[in-house]
């Protein structure tokens, strides 16, 4: 039911003041926006579970209310600012597209302190903070070079921002390491969440040939159509091997728990302080679902990689590396650095796409 | 690979007609029900819950309908008894139907679902290239097909539907001329809800066998808009419903295809296009105004 009232509240702006749990006052409250559903199986299941993390480990501290479905754009502004003014100290907007309608916010409340996901764009009480996906996608890709037997894999993009455009190419450079003619080919489906059109996007790419599929959408609907077509796919965000049980590879999935009980620690000490913060598979902001439905060679090849990027001995984007068009972008044993990832617009050399600008 | 692409446009095609075919119906009888969306989400909701809960999906497709139905009552007592302004209590329709279709769902979520089984027609489904497209469906694709011939027929060669379109045209006429209105409303507005419903089903049985929540994604919207541009007749819904689906389905081809089109211009196409054909298709103005139902979202109080 309290779920009921919240969906309501988001919507029904008229209805007035937002009271999630104002039976207990004197708890902290750190409040979540979501884009999606709280049990879309992805991106936004894998926030809640951080936020339950959370509830549970200093839950005699703080609540933790939440908006779901939040539409990016106009509306995002609303729904943060109403948060904010229910006393929330920490709000935590967990998707790109709330940018812009945070930073509006974070300047006009500027005792509340916000964290913004995926982003670049902070302040002095709004920080940023980000897993390095790529990673995962760039063992991903390796694994899809040895599974394929066409060598050409599908991926189903959201919107091509560079969080997105790197996925893209960190799966190619993976797959690349292992077989150099291996195709990419992508599909935007301009959506994050639509199981329908995710679907016929999956349909469209194994029409096509592809006969590995990955993601960068939230719901599970492409791994159940790999799954129908059998053929072999990677889940997204959350370990999807319900949807996929002799499909999944393996799933690239988000553990924000740690990260979000160690920033509201660290709001309750006082010692909280805007950065920018950019985590990978060594700080266990992501880890790699089991790797399952493979060869014992492949799953040792996968593993072997996990462990070279976690002890730092593999940066997936080392040079040489081409762009798209063939002209020279890193030079042999160069590594990418930070701010040139987190803006990329461009892709890398066998990606079988035309970005969209 | 055609014949696959085929079958990809009629899955994406079917719930729209479905549900903008009911919607029309409940149009020509003179009332405006925002709630598509809504009803559609509960009518998967419903549906999933029924196919998982009975292990039988067709009795799922039934609890879709029924959902559909029941939920499109609650509109129908607000708006018909008790004259609430219709597009307010649409649209609020359709967030209770996202809330409380996630909280029924809650427990359905991460379950696979199971996918309604097609129903082969013997013979004809051996007709080359067409055969498995028409004749090796599941019940959803063949009701939507007889939904639209049942309600042309309807609507334009039986006395009832006549009738019902007097009501939606004029129902201070209507009402003189002894046609019981509201009864007549509240059947159109439970049938809309049922045609919502089985729409949903399809989305939670066929189309992604699964439950998610808001797993309607704007279909029901998009359901709504196909009638008014469809000028409120059976044939040109089904007409506009697949045009939008082949052409959503063809533009991720393209994209796969590596064509070099922007892709933000390949999404916006299934709009222009189904909107530029519909304009084209009722360019005349007054058989448009003729269709249009005169009396479409006006509250009626019976005066005695």
């Amino acid at each position: 039911m309290k779920k009921l009232i919240i969906a309501l509240a988001a919507t029904a702006a008229t209805l007035g003041s937002f009271t999630v749990g104002a039976e207990a006052q004197e708890k902290t409250k750190v409040c979540f926006i979501y884009v999606g559903t709280k049990t879309d199986g992805g991106w936004t299941q894998a926030h809640d579970l951080g936020r339950q993390e959370l509830q549970k480990a200093l839950g005699d501290k703080i609540e933790t209310p939440y908006l779901e479905s939040v539409p990016e754009g106009p509306d995002a502004e609303r729904a943060i600012e109403r948060m904010a003014r229910s006393g929330c100290s920490l709000v935590y907007a967990t998707s790109f597209g709330f940018m812009d309608a945070t930073v509006k916010v974070a300047a006009k409340f500027p005792k509340v302190k916000f964290e913004h996901a995926t982003g670049f764009k902070a302040a002095e009480n709004l920080a940023t903070y980000n897993s390095r996906f790529y990673e995962g996608r760039y063992i991903q890709g390796q694994i899809a070079a040895k599974m394929s037997k066409k060598g050409v894999a599908g991926y189903i993009a959201s919107f091509p921002i560079p969080e997105v455009v790197m996925g893209i190419n960190a799966f190619e450079l993976g797959a690349k390491s292992v077989n150099p003619d291996f195709k990419l080919k992508v599909v935007w489906a301009n959506t994050w969440f639509d199981p329908g059109k995710e679907a016929d996007a999956a349909k469209a790419l194994i029409d096509q040939g592809v006969d590995v599929l990955t993601q960068h959408t939230d719901t599970t609907a492409p791994m159940q159509v790999a799954a129908e077509r059998g053929i072999l796919a990677f889940g997204q965000a959350s370990d999807m091997i319900a949807a996929g049980p002799k499909t999944q590879l393996t799933a690239i999935v988000d553990t924000w728990g740690a990260y979000y009980i160690k920033r509201t620690k660290a709001l309750l000490d006082g010692t909280w302080k805007s950065e920018q913060i950019w985590d990978g598979l060594k700080d266990g902001i992501l880890t790699m679902a089991p790797y399952t439905n493979m060869p014992d060679d492949v799953k040792a090849m996968a593993e072997e990689t996990e462990a070279k990027i976690k002890s730092g001995e593999l940066h997936p984007f080392t040079g040489p590396i081409n762009k798209q068009d063939g002209s020279a972008w890193l030079k042999a044993g160069e590594k990418a650095e930070d701010g040139v990832l987190l803006g990329m617009n461009f892709y890398v050399q066998g990606v079988d796409d035309k970005l969209p600008q | 690979m055609f014949e696959a692409i085929l079958l990809t446009i009629v899955t994406a095609a079917t719930p729209l007609v479905i549900a903008a075919v009911g919607e029309l119906v409940t149009e020509r009888a003179g009332v405006l029900n925002l709630g598509v969306e809504g009803m559609m989400i509960m009518g998967a909701v419903c549906a999933f819950a029924g196919s998982y809960l009975t292990g039988v999906p067709v009795l799922g497709v039934l609890c879709g309908i029924l959902g559909g139905a029941a939920f499109s009552l609650l509109f129908g007592f607000l708006t018909l008894t008790l004259v609430a302004n219709q597009v307010a209590t649409g649209l609020a329709l359709t967030l209770l139907g996202l809330g409380l279709s996630g909280q029924i769902g809650e427990s359905f979520v991460g379950i696979p679902g199971v996918k309604l089984q097609p129903i082969v027609v013997p013979v004809l489904s051996d007709i080359p290239f067409i055969g498995r497209l028409l004749f090796a469906q599941d019940i959803t694709f063949y009701l939507s097909i007889a939904l639209v011939v049942g309600v042309h027929w309807f609507l334009f060669r039986s006395r009832t539907g006549l009738k019902m379109r007097a009501i939606g045209d004029n129902h201070g006429s209507a009402h003189a001329l002894g046609i019981h209105v509201v009864r007549t409303r509240y059947l159109a507005v439970m049938f809309g809800g049922a045609c919502a419903g089985l729409a949903g089903a399809q989305l939670s049985l066929v189309y992604t066998p699964q439950w998610v929540e808001n797993m309607a994604a704007g279909r029901g919207w998009i359901a709504l808009a196909l009638v008014v541009f469809a000028s409120w007749r059976p044939w040109r819904v089904l007409a506009g419903g697949y045009i939008f689906g082949a052409v959503g389905i063809l533009q991720l081809h393209a994209q796969a295809l590596g064509i070099g089109i922007p892709s933000q211009f390949l999404s916006m196409l299934p709009y222009a296009v189904t909107i530029v054909v519909l304009i084209i298709i009722s360019h005349n103005r007054r058989t448009t105004l003729i269709n249009t139902p005169a009396c479409l979202g006006k509250p009626f109080v019976p005066d005695r």
